[in-house]
């Protein structure tokens, strides 16, 4: 027998403690691809459209909004032509929303492998964001094709944009465990998030430049994560000034909520079994 | 001690009824009884769950005080009734669920059983579903890649690997699941009740495939309500009954003094006269299906005698009248018929005006193993029915004809055939 390799579990009503339970994470990484890759493999299967919904859905929105905020209203966009300054944002905003509502409903949607086996199911709300991270990149290329007829580059702030996606996931995993965990508990949570994007999105600057909202409540605005967030997008990819101020702010947001997603998470697990 | 894989200590678990219903309905009540009473909550937390449960009829302990130990390479068998606490022992060890009380201490990989396709995806082909199930039932990548031959061939899927599992046939999708659970390889393996699926032959296929595991010195607990699996299958077996142990030992005595116990399966039925099936002429007050030992259990042994016993109350002295009933198998296949006319007719029973109480023997040696259902059949002989009724009392047979050492240790749960009977085996001279 391989004594060595024989690993011991001590199972108690307490839950394992941290270290455990990371180690635990890493050791399943694996299904965490598998799951993406599920998410990705079925997300598209008999439609006829395919993998052109990913740009469909942010370009019919940019459409909209460029006709009704950029030429009725006439919102304005820091000197940009409107369309490539709505789409700048609605690609990170689309990850963030659809990554929220997806996680939040992923745990309910998975109720038969949480009732019928064991693995940490932080993997399951996590998983489901790589397919949103796809949709991202497809939706990119349009991006690039706009750039080009519009003759914008970007500049040397473009180095940041890895790390802005990177905190794009952050904000949205924190707020997705959070969500998912709730909806397990209490289900209302189904019926709220579909709002909860809604407005979230008007409080974020997609649709109008943060620079419209006075100096004094900027922090305010910054609050919400995605907010310094899709500014510092923006800024990255068509060469403006980034706001580092706003930038620190709804970075250090966007990790303070996975942390508390993370704990309210593995808080609440233990129970999920039962309750789901 | 090294040779322990599974110990238990005082395990626990208290569940509310109807659970998120009971404590509060809504989040937004949730919030409403934060906000409101903040103290009230925490002294709430604080007070120790209810030991006995009586307290709260919205409580249940479904496993209470529950301690035991598993030696590495013991096949254990899990009995009980239902809702004695087998599912959710197998759910605490498996770490679905945690234990309201009381620790477990877990020796090596466990994989877990407790339903087959888990993690299938029906718009995914069956090789993708298999690298996902098989990574959901905690493999790694490269033990699928090394074992996917082998589940495959078991499946028997070959041809259709890359068709989406939504077009398969259910068997072939039964198959599919079962051959990636029964490639896991754990060091032990928690099992429930898989063995309840496919066709007669798959799930002797199942069925050997866990001997092998079990022979392989892998521990495992298996948790089941068919006796015969647990018999051949486990040298040891626990008893649990409303979420205590009551019996821990030898599978053989743990099992035969657990079928002693009266009512696991209801073998007999009274109907008050009033609502009693049958006619003016008759009425079926009682029937009953016990073995010739006296054990009423309801689960017999295929080598003893079985009586099925009628009551009746008759108001008719016709002579065409025809007692009997119909022996059905729980797939609905009809054993046999039998009438007490099917003798010659100066042997016949005669159900003249009264109450009456007839047997009939059903020798051992001839049912296979399995769930019979007995169908009371009274008639006038080829003129009408007077009682058939379907299934009114039900009893299982496990397969163990005595006359030979080699029934005890068939490798499934029965012969194929409706009946397995001990026929005469001579040698003779060449004419």
């Amino acid at each position: 027998m391989r004594q060595t390799s024989l690993q011991d579990v001590t199972i108690e009503s307490r839950g394992p403690v941290p270290a455990v339970y990371f180690r635990e994470l890493w050791q399943y990484r694996e299904l965490l691809r598998f799951l993406a890759v599920r998410d990705i493999k079925v997300k598209y299967k008999q439609t006829v459209l395919g993998g052109l919904w990913a740009v469909l859905q942010p370009f019919l929105s940019m459409v909209v909004f460029t006709i009704f905020f950029g030429h009725l209203t006439q919102i304005p966009s820091d000197e940009m032509p409107y369309p490539i300054f709505v789409y700048t944002a609605l690609l990170p905003w689309q990850f963030f929303s659809n990554g929220i509502s997806n996680a939040g409903n992923s745990l309910v949607a998975s109720s038969n492998l949480i009732s019928k086996v064991y693995f940490p199911r932080l993997i399951i709300p996590t998983a489901s964001l790589g397919a949103g991270l796809i949709d991202f990149f497809v939706a990119f290329i349009l991006l690039i094709g706009m750039m080009v007829y519009y003759g914008i580059h970007p500049g040397i702030q473009i180095i940041l944009f890895p790390f802005l996606l990177l905190f794009a996931i952050i904000a949205t995993l924190g707020v997705g465990l959070i969500l998912s965990a709730l909806n397990v508990a209490y289900r209302d949570f189904r019926h709220a998030i579909p709002f909860l994007v809604q407005f979230w999105l008007f409080a974020t600057p997609v649709i109008y430049p943060a620079s419209i909202v006075p100096e004094a409540w900027r922090w305010l605005l910054n609050l919400n994560p995605m907010a310094g967030l899709i500014s510092a997008f923006r800024s990255s990819l068509l060469d403006q000034t980034v706001l580092w101020q706003d930038l620190a702010i709804s970075a250090a947001v966007s990790l303070a909520l996975l942390l508390l997603g993370i704990w309210y998470f593995a808080k609440t697990e233990r129970r999920f079994a039962d309750i789901i | 001690m090294s040779d322990i894989a599974i110990e238990a200590e005082h395990l626990g678990k208290f569940y509310r009824i109807g659970c998120a219903e009971s404590r509060h309905q809504t989040f937004r009540e949730a919030l409403i009884e934060m906000a409101s009473a903040p103290c009230r909550k925490i002294s709430r937390r604080r007070r120790p769950v209810d030991e006995t449960g009586t307290g709260d009829p919205h409580s249940i302990w479904a496993l209470r005080d529950v301690s035991f130990r598993i030696c590495q390479g013991e096949v254990v068998g899990i009995i009980g009734r239902n809702g004695s606490g087998k599912s959710t022992l197998l759910k605490i060890l498996s770490r679905i669920t945690e234990p309201t009380k009381g620790r477990a201490r877990i020796r090596g990989r466990v994989g877990s059983l407790l339903e087959v396709g888990t993690g299938f995806h029906s718009e995914l082909t069956g090789e993708e579903n298999i690298y996902l199930s098989g990574s959901i039932l905690g493999m790694s990548s490269m033990e699928i890649s090394r074992k996917f031959d082998d589940m495959v061939a078991f499946a028997e899927v070959e041809p259709f690997i890359h068709t989406p599992v939504k077009h398969y046939s259910s068997g072939m999708y039964m198959r599919l699941a079962f051959a990636v659970a029964a490639h896991l390889d754990p060091e032990i393996l928690l099992i429930d009740e898989v063995l309840a699926v496919g066709d007669a032959a798959f799930q002797k296929k199942c069925f050997g495939k866990m001997h092998e595991v079990a022979h392989r010195g892998r521990t495992v607990l298996f948790v089941s309500h068919n006796m015969t699996a647990v018999q051949m299958l486990c040298n040891t077996a626990l008893q649990l009954d409303r979420g205590q142990l009551v019996a821990s030992g030898d599978s053989k005595s743990v099992i035969s003094a657990y079928l002693a116990e009266s009512g696991n399966i209801p073998a007999e039925k009274d109907w008050p006269p009033e609502s009693a099936p049958g006619n003016e002429e008759i009425r079926l007050l009682s029937l009953r299906v016990s073995a010739e030992d006296g054990n009423r259990s309801g689960v017999y042994q295929s080598q003893c005698n079985l009586f099925v016993e009628m009551n009746f109350v008759s108001n008719t002295t016709h002579s065409a009248l025809c007692v009997g009933f119909d022996l059905v198998t729980s797939q609905g296949e009809t054993v046999l018929r039998s009438y007490q006319t099917d003798l010659p007719q100066d042997e016949w029973l005669k159900a003249g005006k009264g109450d009456h109480h007839w047997r009939c023997i059903i020798p051992g040696g001839l049912l296979n193993a399995g769930v019979f259902y007995v169908c009371p059949r009274i008639s006038m002989h080829n003129m009408y029915w007077i009682v058939r009724m379907e299934g009114a009392v039900q009893f299982e047979v496990i397969l163990n004809h005595g006359a030979s050492p080699f029934w005890a240790s068939l490798d499934s749960r029965s012969r194929p055939g409706v009946i397995s009977p001990v026929l005469k085996w001579k040698s003779v001279a060449v004419p």
